[in-house]
């Protein structure tokens, strides 16, 4: 366990290392403009299985989440001038906030009736800023970027040095949790609600724990959205394609390990790219939709089940 | 007070059809428990159905409802063959990935339809579109009291067929108890099978309704999965009448706010409504069993 530690505290220094790194070397800014996109998902997918992979309550208010960190951000800069920092983490505590109330309202509901309601709080958010005229109403509202601070050359650059450090506060958080009484808590309540609550599990703390965890991390995802943009509107802040494309990234990497998340957000994100760039944003969206149906219906413990599986059968090949 | 008055006459008019485009899940989701928030992108792609018949061929939409109600039944009967084989016969958590794979469906059909038609809207033409009666100074449009009538009539058939015929009475044993259909010799997936081709088949009309009120464009499904699911969950899951009267509901506050408050706020009732009654009912308001 120890090792284990080290060697991810070492792979998260020399990722950094290497993102900060790529900022000096580089001079295309094309490479920071879909590293960012992706390094968001990562963080939006990680932060989902808190709730949905540990704990299989599946939300599919990831764009709530999302579109609130969005928004947070735009209403502080053009409120207060606010620098990023600032709000970005304004943007986790509302989050965070938003997690405790969708925990506290959704405590009973269970299985599809829970999925069902983080839909529904999507659109009324949404519906709500659709009609707030001070961050732009329906129409959107453009944001102005402040100059860069070195060593960065490029606003873009920082966005994206930025979302790197949330990867690494994200992966860290979820290793956490997998490991401690809080993850083996909430994969008891996965398995058996009722079970885990009378053998002493406390089942409703635990979701709400997450739901909190879960919404300031994507919240933070959410926040610098907006100067990367440059631009924020609310049909595609509060898009229901995030909460279909974290989900799709979470079953198709596997929920059970930190690592499914993050495998699954990589192979979906640069696939998402690829096809972006090269054919439209339709048949981008047409991958989606396969790749989740598939993957559910193929695999359904995602990548890292059939890595799982496949080590199990080589063990047993040898033995 | 005439512009409520004309607010609560429309919306019972709207909700009726709302109940028609909703019965299909109230029979998959309510009575067969499908996490089915695929019906709505059944639904507009029924619509688009309808729309290339009319377009094409110049066939009443209504008629046109009808001509695809036999392929829409046997789509549906392949697509739950579909979930049954990968979710429900492999038991464990069938909801969870059920919902996701329902979601990769619709993406997948709102994409095709993109590729196939484009983003635009479309509308269907048809000698009752566009003419409006007037009744002192109420207006109210000769579509909408096409929907009505035909919705009602829709959900009177459907309820006659859940309580009168054997096969409607086997669907709702088997919403019941699964396990006592078993031990009498009859086969519940069969059954089950059946109950969705019907919920789909429904969707030839009702999908015709949707394309008659309003032009129809790829990504409408996304605003009908509130007001679907509004509708079945209010309705106490399964129930058809109870679908109506639920529908007339929701058809109603809608309009209201849409007088008082204005269109923008429009996407957001439904799904506030089914928020209100998760919250405090999680099963539903009438839920069927805990």
């Amino acid at each position: 366990m120890r090792r284990n530690s080290i060697a991810f505290w070492v792979g998260a220094a020399l990722f950094l290392l290497a993102v900060v790194l790529m900022t000096q070397l580089i001079r295309n800014e094309y490479p920071f403009f879909a590293g960012y996109v992706i390094l968001q998902f990562v963080v939006l997918a990680v932060a989902w299985s808190i709730l949905g992979g540990y704990a299989g309550y599946v939300n599919f208010g990831t764009s709530a989440f999302f579109g609130v960190g969005v928004y947070t951000a735009v209403f502080l800069s053009k409120a207060l001038g606010a620098p990023l920092a600032v709000q970005i983490a304004a943007a986790a505590t509302v989050g965070a906030l938003l997690g405790f109330a969708v925990g506290l309202l959704t405590l009973r509901m269970q299985g599809i009736f829970f999925s069902i309601a983080t839909i529904a709080l999507t659109i009324v958010i949404e519906t709500s800023v659709t009609n707030w005229r001070f961050v732009g109403g329906a129409a959107g509202i453009q944001m102005q970027r402040p100059p860069v601070t070195p060593p960065f050359e490029t606003y873009v650059q920082m966005l994206f040095c930025v979302q790197a450090l949330l990867v690494v506060v994200a992966v860290a958080v979820a290793r956490y949790i997998q490991s401690s009484w809080i993850g083996r808590g909430l994969q008891a309540l996965k398995d058996d609600e009722l079970a885990a609550e009378c053998t002493g599990v406390p089942t409703l703390r635990l979701k709400v724990l997450a739901c909190v965890i879960s919404g300031a991390l994507m919240c933070a995802a959410g926040a610098p959205a907006a100067m990367y943009l440059q631009y924020a509107d609310p049909s595609s802040a509060f898009n229901l394609n995030y909460s279909v494309s974290v989900l799709a990234m979470s079953l198709i990497g596997g929920t059970a390990h930190w690592a499914g998340p993050v495998v699954g957000a990589i192979l979906l994100g640069v696939t998402q790219q690829l096809l972006a760039v090269t054919i439209s944003s339709e048949v981008n969206v047409l991958v989606l939709g396969v790749m989740l149906v598939l993957f559910v219906v193929a695999a359904p413990e995602g990548l890292i089940g059939l890595i799982r599986k496949a080590g199990r059968y080589r063990a047993r090949g040898e033995a | 007070m005439d512009l409520l008055l004309g607010a609560v006459v429309i919306g019972v008019l709207l909700g009726c059809f709302y109940a028609a485009v909703s019965l299909g899940l109230s029979v998959s989701f309510g009575l067969l428990d499908v996490p089915h928030v695929a019906h709505p992108a059944f639904l507009v792609m029924a619509s688009y159905a309808v729309y290339f018949l009319n377009d094409r061929f110049d066939i009443d939409p209504l008629l046109a409802g009808l001509l695809i109600t036999p392929a829409l039944f046997l789509f549906g009967l392949a697509a739950y063959r579909l979930y049954y084989e990968t979710f429900e016969k492999r038991g464990s958590d069938a909801g969870v990935r059920g919902i996701a794979f329902f979601f990769g469906i619709a993406f997948i059909i709102e994409v095709l339809i993109i590729l196939q038609f484009g983003v635009d809207q479309r509308s269907v033409t048809a000698s009752y579109i566009g003419k409006a009666w007037r009744i002192g100074d109420m207006r109210i449009p000769i579509r909408l009291v096409v929907a009505f009538a035909v919705a009602a009539a829709l959900t009177i058939v459907l309820a006659l067929y859940l309580s009168r015929t054997f096969m409607g009475r086997a669907i709702r044993a088997v919403a019941q108890d699964q396990e006592a259909l078993r031990l009498m010799g009859a086969n519940p997936v069969k059954i089950k099978q059946w109950a969705f081709g019907i919920a789909t088949a429904v969707l030839g009309i009702a999908g015709a309704l949707l394309i008659i009120v309003a032009p129809v464009e790829p990504t409408l499904d996304r605003a009908y999965i509130g007001r679907t699911f509004c509708v079945v969950v209010m309705a106490g899951l399964g129930s058809m009448t109870g679908t109506l009267i639920a529908a007339i509901i929701l058809g109603v506050v809608e309009t209201i706010v849409l007088t008082l408050f204005g269109a923008s706020w429009a996407p957001a009732i439904s799904f506030a409504m089914l928020l209100g009654i998760l919250a405090v009912r999680p099963q539903g308001l009438l839920g069927r069993r805990s």
